[in-house]
């Protein structure tokens, strides 16, 4: 059904059609109002689920942990300091290959202390083992949140859908929600096998001597490289059903013969979008948007960047001392390609900076200019820096 | 597209008035897009809220930067750096003030209307909340709604008594301002 809905709210209606039977979550802003809306519908008699209140977000995701072990599906969510506190439990989840779910609502990680939206929360548990799906808009998010639990449960591992914080969460729009019967024949009720049961005991995250650790590391990295047909699946069916097509691993759009492209990932897709069609056809460039980060889709990006000349990587984070961390990735799996584009890399929209329009003319007159060519913040304002930094 | 810009007092229901004024534009068969400023919200710290009103799926995210209409909760707000800003000249400005629009400094060479929405609110609720008010005003100096829409968005937050009284002042809000006034205006910010 069409509605107009807050991001937050519409996430919370998601998961709520994907009854999970056990969510546990602490708040932290930009994530509150999903946990706030998922209580109110436990309250009203919505959605029958245990609701388990936590005194941290260590204890969020060690209580999910603990209830998908236990054959449930569980769900929870976060952001920033919240998912570095929950950093330990995030690589036992996924070390164990327990299914489950997470909302990461983008937020930038302190010091400096600041509440807004970048992708470094995410960005810094890339190598926990969770998949990572980014979404655009507040459709892909309710739409990537029910695929991401038919994924989880079919690869045994955990996903992150990482939806920026406020730029998603706390806008309303409008948007579809799915029906009940449309999530019922897309996702089966939650069958672990490795389910904790008396009468068949088993032990769960035991010592792994040096004999098996780097075969159980092998497995993991083998299911998340596996788990790329998965995800592509799950889009497909869901695409059959709800007639939506939320972006598999990555979506492209413009002209398909431009030989400059722009790749992102998340809610800046939108604005670069409609900025890239106003600006008319005097500078064709196409934009790609990356959906899945982990596992990061070598092939299909290559696909994409086939005959291009220059590919602009747009990113809401960095690696201090080193530069982009997307820029890196594209930049290593484009250096198989016969012909690899010129790879420019930008930082932009750090700690909630707003991202106008005018950042695609911006973009290319830098990279016209010479920055990028290594990795820039694009929106640096230079005077504010202090004179020995300048 | 049009676009609109609502600054308001921490507490003044600046959000809800954004979500309201885009759950009416959805109500009324378009689409409609709303998101606070993100500040530290606190009680009485300015705060503002952003809307886009189209007949098309909306992409863009940013903010607000050249808004065709400002709502300002409180008058006092005016002298707050950055209110203004953006504002091409002419453009309607809805100001919660009990003075004539003559009376008030700062927005000369804008279209200003005032409107008492505090007083108003405050008769027919009970409550100093003047969101609803300046939205019933809004959508009546444009012409951009109907004010059905509007009551409509309200329902599905509200019932019974508190619905009854919303929509009681929403009537008289809308016979305040000169119906049409702003019908012409239309600025969507480009690229």
């Amino acid at each position: 059904m069409r509605q107009a809905l807050e991001g937050s709210q519409a996430i919370a209606r998601a998961v709520s059609l994907c009854k999970p039977q056990v969510v546990s979550a602490y708040p932290i802003t930009p994530q509150t109002h999903i946990v706030e809306n998922l209580s109110r519908l436990v309250a009203d008699g919505e959605l029958e689920c245990e609701l388990v209140s936590v005194e941290s977000e260590f204890s969020a995701a060690s209580v999910a942990l603990g209830a998908v072990a236990a054959g449930s599906r569980a769900y929870t969510a976060s952001s920033s300091q919240g998912i570095l506190l929950m950093a330990e439990v995030l690589f036992n989840i996924a070390g164990l290959r327990m299914p489950l779910v997470l909302t990461c609502a983008n937020r930038a990680v302190s010091a400096p202390l600041s509440i807004w939206n970048d992708q470094q929360d995410s960005m810094a548990v890339r190598d926990a083992g969770w998949i990572q799906l980014y979404c655009a808009d507040n459709q892909e998010a309710v739409d990537t949140t029910i695929q991401a639990f038919r994924i989880a449960e079919q690869c045994e591992l955990p996903v992150m859908v990482c939806v920026d914080g406020f730029t998603l969460t706390h806008t309303l729009e409008v948007l579809e929600m799915p029906e009940p019967e449309q999530v019922d024949a897309f996702l089966p009720p939650f069958r672990f096998a490795r389910r904790l049961d008396p009468d068949k005991p088993l032990s769960v995250g035991t010592l792994v001597s040096p004999e098996y650790f780097t075969e159980t590391r092998h497995d993991h990295h083998q299911a998340l490289r596996d788990a790329t047909d998965i995800i592509v699946q799950a889009q497909q069916e869901w695409l059959t059903i709800s007639g939506r097509d939320s972006g598999g691993l990555l979506r492209q759009s413009g002209p398909a013969d431009a030989r400059t492209a722009i790749l992102t990932l998340g809610s800046i897709a939108g604005t670069l979008e409609e900025a890239m069609e106003a600006h008319g056809t005097g500078a064709p460039a196409r934009l790609i948007v990356l959906r899945a980060f982990r596992p990061f889709p070598d092939q299909a990006l290559r696909d994409a960047c086939q005959g291009l000349e220059r590919l602009i990587v747009l990113e809401r984070a960095l690696s201090p001392g080193a530069g982009g961390i997307v820029g890196s990735e594209v930049r290593a799996a484009l250096s198989a390609l016969d012909r690899p584009p010129r790879v420019f890399n930008f930082a932009v929209g750090l700690g909630g900076r707003d991202v106008p329009l005018e950042i695609y003319p911006r973009l290319l007159d830098a990279v016209d200019a010479g920055r990028g060519s290594d990795f820039d913040i694009l929106d640096l304002d230079p005077s504010k820096l202090p004179a020995e930094d300048a | 597209m049009i676009e609109i810009r609502i600054h308001g007092r921490g507490g003044q229901g600046n959000v809800v008035a954004a979500y309201l004024l885009a759950t009416a534009a959805f109500e009324a068969g378009r689409y409609g897009q709303a998101f606070p400023s993100f500040g530290a919200e606190r009680r009485g710290a300015p705060v503002a809220a952003f809307v886009r009103i189209d007949a098309h799926p909306i992409r863009r995210r940013c903010q607000v930067r050249q808004p065709a209409f400002l709502i300002v909760q409180d008058e006092a707000l005016l002298h707050v750096a950055g209110v203004l800003d953006g504002l091409p000249p002419g453009a309607g400005v809805l100001i919660n003030s009990g003075r004539e629009a003559e009376a008030l400094t700062r927005v000369d060479g804008f279209d200003v209307v005032t409107l008492p929405a505090t007083a108003l609110a405050s008769d027919i609720l009970g409550r100093p909340v003047p969101n609803t008010a300046l939205l019933a005003a809004f959508l009546a100096l444009t012409g951009l709604l109907p004010q059905q829409a509007l009551i409509a968005a309200l329902a599905e937050r509200f019932s019974g008594e508190i619905l009854e009284r919303n929509t009681r002042l929403i009537e008289q809000a809308a016979g305040r301002v000169p119906a049409g006034h702003w019908k012409d205006v239309r600025h969507a910010a480009g690229p």
